[in-house]
């Protein structure tokens, strides 16, 4: 029995927090304040109060040596959910992550497993710069081992919360800084949403957008401002990065025969890669066109605001790519620039106008 | 002062890790173990006399150079020896081979060869044991480089701050494959530098003394036990063979006076049992238990391919 109502997406993963932590004692929060006042935006408000040091903590400044530690605590039948307030920061305990965590059950032939969620925050806006703006779900999809979940709704990100908590692999759960105040629909309670299944977000019958975590929403934007002029675009929500999902899209491209990926890491050997080479190898024969990809830059992240609008896709440079898919000429989206180049005026350095930084 | 009891289970516990160890070297020539083997013979003392001081239930890691660590912890010899035969029936089913050996059952939680990545893991099993109110201890293999990564900092640190049941064993042999101690590290004790980390139980021990080890092992399982908080042992000791292999070290490799002196100190010459006989019969039983080994090594299967299907916990 669910009723839903709607929350916020970081709401929504503090209340997978407050079920997770209420229903299985074996399950604890670690991470550099996460029991701040300011509740990790959010995610964490209440929840130390409420279940107490011992079940939500701070730690010390030492990714690598804490990730071993959540590691070991795993294998010894607790279930850490262990935070980076920046993925950048993560990269400090790489070696744990992808030596230890990502290959314990394998190299001691499936004796053990690391039931470990490492939960990782994109940043973006404000300055943050190039070591508080990666995407680097790239990385960490490309090692055998591990899950990357990244979580584009409310929804999706206390169902999928859930579901990595329960998974008694290691999971990185990707969250991106710019959904946290988006809101949507989401049921009391407990529920998962299974990791590994890509969801169709918006059917269409001309291009198969595939996008993840904030490019979802931007790509969903932008083909409901395109619509009206005659574009049909199927937008697939990825969801879960690693073990992908390809059924889905390889489906999609067999009705639409055009496939666009837009990722929200940077453009070579990315995930936007990875999809083009493996629809290429299947569906080569159903492609009208080259398969395109909307990325950042081959380039770390600026920090001047000014250099945010030619840094980051917008829903102008998506729109873009779906015209010359389409064989369309750019004249067409007349109509619409006001709706593509809504960041033309703005600072474009924050998602929305409550958001006023820091962080 | 010493139980004979115990004297004896140290004794033992060394000609099994010597006797298994030699067994390895002479087969390793023919080329069926391929993989990396790191011996542990002269290191023999160490594993004896921790591990006679602790439980099964209590749990260890380790790291390349474990097979003395897994076999005092109680460890199965024969699936120690498939394993690095690459079988099925390995510990670690062919996947990990020497570096990689894990066996359960006795608590030996797992080996692993990146320098002191097993250290904060072994931190994080002990988080666990205290969440759950377990009355076990952790303990913690590594050698004299371990304690230059970052990681071991962080380990310590964390441990001292959360009174962790931990005891970190540092097999302090000089070198780093081939690079020696005063190449690494300024002149200053490791234990010392550990003392100043907050490891108030911090000690220094001649790892080629078995009763050495065991006594002060002893002392400090109990006092971790009680809630004390982490330890530290430092052991001296000398690796006999080279780094990796079979055979002793190339000629040049580490001065031969220094080899010569380490051999008049052989930690399982020095401990000595008086009995010719029972010594006899311990060899003679243990080197059929290691031919049996072999044996059940040589006879077992292969894995067969590996696919994607073996890389997720169901």
């Amino acid at each position: 029995m669910r009723s839903n109502r709607t929350i916020s997406y970081s709401q929504a993963i503090r209340e997978a927090f407050d079920i997770a932590l209420g229903r299985d004692p074996r399950v604890f929060l670690i991470g550099e304040g996460i029991p701040d006042p300011k509740g990790a935006f959010g995610t964490t408000l209440g929840l130390q109060e409420k279940y107490g040091k011992n079940r939500v903590m701070d730690m010390p400044v030492s990714e690598a040596g804490m990730t071993g530690v959540t590691i070991g605590a795993a294998l010894g039948g607790m279930r850490p959910i262990l935070t980076h307030m920046r993925i950048d920061f993560s990269l400090i305990s790489f070696d744990q992550i992808v030596n230890t965590a990502a290959k314990w059950y394998y190299m001691f032939g499936g004796k053990t497993s690391v039931p470990l969620v490492i939960r990782m925050l994109i940043g973006r806006g404000w300055g943050q710069g190039p070591q508080h703006s990666q995407s680097l779900q790239a990385l960490y999809a490309h090692v055998p081992g591990l899950k990357v979940v990244m979580p584009a709704s409310a929804y999706d990100a206390k169902g999928l919360l859930l579901s990595a908590i329960a998974d008694p692999n290691p999971v990185v759960f990707i969250e991106h800084r710019w959904l946290h105040g988006t809101t949507g629909s989401v049921p009391r309670g407990y529920y998962t949403e299974p990791i590994g299944e890509a969801k169709v977000v918006r059917r269409g019958r001309d291009i198969t957008l595939v996008a993840s975590s904030y490019m979802t929403i931007e790509c969903l934007k932008t083909a409901r401002i395109l619509e009206p002029l005659g574009a049909s675009i199927e937008v697939i929500d990825l969801r879960t990065v690693t073990p992908l999902d390809y059924q889905t899209i390889l489906a999609s491209v067999q009705k639409t025969g055009r496939l666009i990926v837009a990722d929200g890491g940077w453009r070579s050997f990315g995930v936007a890669a990875e999809i083009m080479a493996r629809v290429s190898e299947h569906r080569y024969k159903m492609l009208k066109e080259a398969p395109r990809r909307i990325t950042l830059p081959d380039l770390p992240t600026p920090t001047s605001w000014a250099l945010a609008k030619t840094y980051y896709p917008t829903r102008f440079s998506i729109a873009k790519e779906i015209t010359k898919m389409l064989g369309w000429k750019q004249i067409r989206l007349k109509k619409v620039m006001k709706d593509l180049m809504w960041h033309h005026d703005r600072h474009f350095d924050t998602p929305d106008p409550t958001f006023t930084g820091p962080f | 002062m010493i139980r004979e009891r115990t004297l004896k289970k140290l004794y033992s516990t060394m000609l099994l890790i010597r006797m298994a160890e030699e067994a390895i070297a002479a087969e390793y020539p023919k080329g069926e173990m391929r993989c990396p083997t790191h011996l542990c013979v002269g290191e023999e003392a160490i594993a004896a006399g921790v591990c006679a001081h602790l439980r099964r239930d209590d749990i260890v890691f380790s790291t390349h150079r474990s097979h003395g660590h897994y076999l005092a912890k109680g460890g199965n010899l024969p699936a120690m020896i498939a394993e690095l035969y690459g079988k099925a029936t390995g510990c670690s089913a062919g996947i990990g081979g020497s570096q990689h050996l894990i066996d359960l059952p006795v608590n030996f939680w797992g080996s692993a060869p990146i320098v002191a990545s097993t250290i904060p893991v072994a931190v994080g099993a002990a988080l666990s044991v205290v969440m759950k109110g377990e009355k076990r201890i952790v303990v913690c293999f590594f050698g004299d480089a371990a304690v230059e990564e970052g990681v071991f900092f962080e380990s310590v640190n964390y441990a001292v701050l959360k009174k962790l049941p931990v005891l970190f064993v540092c097999e302090n042999n000089f070198y780093s494959t081939n690079t020696p101690l005063v190449e690494r590290q300024p002149k200053r004790a490791i234990y010392q530098m550990v003392k100043a980390l907050g490891v108030r139980r911090s000690f220094r021990e001649d790892g080629n003394d078995a009763i050495a080890v065991s006594n002060r092992t002893r002392e400090l399982v109990r006092a971790i036990r009680n809630g004390g908080g982490p330890a530290f042992i430092e052991c001296i000791t000398y690796r006999m063979l080279e780094h990796c292999g079979p055979y002793p070290d190339p000629k040049g490799f580490r001065p031969e006076n220094e080899k010569k002196y380490w051999q008049r100190r052989d930690p399982i010459v020095r401990l000595g049992i008086r009995d010719e006989k029972e010594i006899e019969v311990l060899k003679m039983s243990i080197a059929k238990h290691i031919a049996a080994a072999f044996s059940f090594a040589k006879k077992s299967p292969f894995p067969k391919t590996t696919s994607t299907h073996e890389l997720y916990a169901q």
